[in-house]
């Protein structure tokens, strides 16, 4: 990896630009592998799985302490509860980051983006480094900007599904215009999506259910951080145009040379 | 338009008397959301042949939205006074069995003796004896709990909304309401006393629920009491219903089955695994992210092949006796399992059991079998 090009967060420096999930794995105690397979260095945790009180292992436990924890707010339908939440996970020692996830909707989990710019506002203000999820919509992540969002996260599609990048436009509108990084979360499905998003210039992605429930989550977490990788190298170099159309041998301006 | 009013206008509707002959399962498992004919037909005993077909749509969808994760909860049984009459009960009011209630500081031992065993998700069980045990003998139960469980489920008599709010207020996030039998003919077969003979104030109790702002409604029917495919495909409905009104509360589902008579009494069906299968599937694929509740109830064998193919929660260290957690003596059952058992006057169960796992047990049996178990699933604000 080029040695400069790091992604800033909140001041926070990350050479890996994969975000895990934790949420869905067949045992906690794959995660140490999973984390160092893939590289990753920012791993996000529902609140609501954490038990600081159990006589059993704790999932926390099981993240590198080198790892940014990025604990969210799943479960929240919300900014009140998603605030309620964020100041509960900071309280329990797990840091300034926050992933606002706002969620009414529980046959599609689609985000409420109101509700969550909402959260965004009284959070960043409180000193959270605050990780939206959001649907992709130009004017919200402006909002989200203002209301002081270190980030936004755009779906590909809807949570679980796999289906990729189904939002594309709009998430490559949010990269050209938006002044904080676009982190693409949920949707992915399989490595080359994940290639992909970073190609297009999003400045990470967050991988969840795809790494989760591969047969082999190990190996599926490596290809993900592979292909991070390789997508965020190909933007750097800059990708030639792909043309659709061989070059003309009577060009339509041609008449301008006449 | 309330979801009996719904029920009843499809029965009077010309939809379950359709010609389906060509069901066409191939395309509906193709489809991401299904309509509510393309859900009858995979309910139908000609959809059986595709059951591969369905289990692989079942397992993929249960992989992608709940990955390898399964909820665990331990029920608590504080009274078992009834004043219903439902023939497959072990608790119905001329049972015989010796009737209890926990004092307050049983109840917070008992709880206390869950907490121990780290499981965070706790349901509170009482039969119906608004004398005996008025709806704030509940409440109380659920405020000395409230401390030690993030997530406090009930599975009592069907409320209003107003009781509803109480028992949120109170500290309760979600609430188990079975139905038992969608079809109010045969509903009206078992509950020949009490309250509960009222279908359609049970019917629409869900729905009061979800105005109360639970969190979690898990609703269920009593597999074999009603000819099934009529049964599953109002559940499906009725989940439909709830998840359209009221988008934020996540949906379940139980649906335990009857086992053969065991106290000589006949039941519509005797639901073999093929069936039971086949209606689990068809409920998975019509409403992908609602949750099943495996019934502890089933075969070894059964329970550890359907683990993969919907199941999302499972209880454990179930015991149906009062306040069998902190009584040595006591049996443990399952926590639904309704058959018509020859009730001894000794003791205070209500159903027979055949799964006396530990929550430990259980635990280390999901890990041997690739899920992890989940002990807490919420955090109360």
């Amino acid at each position: 990896m080029i040695e400069s090009d790091k992604l800033i967060l909140g001041g926070v420096e990350f050479n890996s630009r994969l975000f895990i999930g934790t949420g869905k794995y067949p045992q906690k105690q794959m995660l140490p592998e999973i984390i160092k397979s893939c590289g990753t260095e920012m791993v996000t945790v529902a609140l609501r799985r954490v038990d600081l009180t159990s006589p059993d292992e704790n999932i926390l436990d099981y993240i590198d302490k080198s790892c940014t924890l990025l604990p969210n707010t799943s479960g929240a339908r919300d900014a009140n509860e998603a605030v309620r939440i964020a100041r509960l996970a900071r309280a329990a020692g797990m840091g300034n980051f926050i992933k606002i996830e706002v969620i009414s909707d529980q046959k599609y989990l689609l985000p409420d983006n109101l509700e969550s710019i909402k959260a965004t506002e009284i959070l960043a203000k409180e000193g959270f480094i605050v990780l939206p999820y959001m649907n992709p919509d130009l004017m919200d992540a402006k909002r989200f900007e203002n209301a002081g969002a270190a980030a936004v996260m755009p779906l590909g599609a809807p949570i679980g599904t796999n289906k990729g990048l189904r939002t594309k436009e709009m998430i490559e509108i949010l990269i050209r215009e938006s002044k904080v990084p676009v982190i693409v979360d949920a949707g992915i499905g399989v490595p080359s999506q994940a290639t992909e998003a970073m190609e297009m210039g999003a400045d990470a992605v967050l991988v969840n259910t795809a790494i989760a429930s591969a047969d082999n989550p190990i190996l599926m977490a490596k290809a993900f951080g592979f292909a991070v990788q390789s997508g965020r190298l190909a933007y750097l170099a800059g990708k030639g145009d792909i043309s659709t159309f061989a070059s003309a041998s009577s060009p339509l301006t041609g008449f301008l040379n006449n | 338009m309330s979801f009996y009013e719904l029920v009843k206008n499809y029965n009077n509707s010309e939809f379950f008397n359709q010609n389906i002959s060509n069901l066409g399962v191939e395309k509906i498992l193709k489809k991401d959301y299904l309509s509510d004919i393309d859900f009858w037909k995979l309910l139908q005993p000609e959809a059986e042949i595709h059951l591969e077909e369905m289990a692989q749509k079942a397992y993929k969808i249960t992989r992608a939205y709940f990955g390898k994760a399964i909820q665990i909860f331990s029920p608590l049984y504080i009274s078992n006074y009834c004043e219903n009459g439902c023939l497959y009960c072990g608790y119905r009011c001329n049972s015989g069995i010796k009737r209890k209630k926990l004092s307050e500081n049983e109840i917070i031992s008992n709880s206390k003796e869950i907490y121990k065993t780290g499981v965070r998700n706790i349901l509170i069980l009482t039969g119906e004896a608004p004398i005996k045990t008025p709806l704030s003998y509940t409440i109380d139960a659920i405020k000395s709990v409230k401390d030690l469980f993030p997530m406090i489920g009930i599975e009592i008599h069907a409320l209003t909304e107003s009781e509803y709010k109480d028992v949120h207020d109170a500290g309760v996030n979600y609430v188990t309401l079975y139905q038992e039998t969608y079809q109010e003919d045969f509903y009206q077969k078992y509950h020949i006393k009490g309250p509960k003979k009222d279908y359609s104030f049970r019917l629409d109790a869900p729905e009061r629920a979800a105005k109360a702002k639970m969190v979690g409604l898990n609703i269920g029917i009593l597999a074999g009491l009603a000819p099934l495919e009529r049964d599953i495909f109002f559940l499906g409905l009725h989940g439909y219903y709830l998840q359209k009104k009221y988008p934020d509360i996540e949906i379940s589902f139980s649906i335990p089955r009857l086992r053969p008579t065991e106290g000589g009494f006949v039941y519509h069906q005797n639901v073999d695994d093929k069936k039971y299968l086949q209606m689990l599937l068809a409920l998975k694929i019509w409403l992908p992210r609602a949750g099943v509740t495996l019934s502890t109830r089933e075969s070894d064998m059964f329970r550890n092949n359907i683990l993969p193919l919907g199941i999302t929660k499972i209880s454990a260290g179930v015991k149906t006796s009062v306040g069998g957690y902190s009584d040595e003596n006591s049996s443990i059952f399952d926590e639904k399992n309704k058959t018509n058992l020859k009730i001894s006057t000794e003791n205070t169960e209500q159903f027979e059991i055949s799964d006396t796992r530990s929550v430990k047990e259980i635990s280390d049996y999901l890990k041997s079998h690739g899920f992890q178990p989940i002990f807490k699933d919420w955090e109360p604000l």
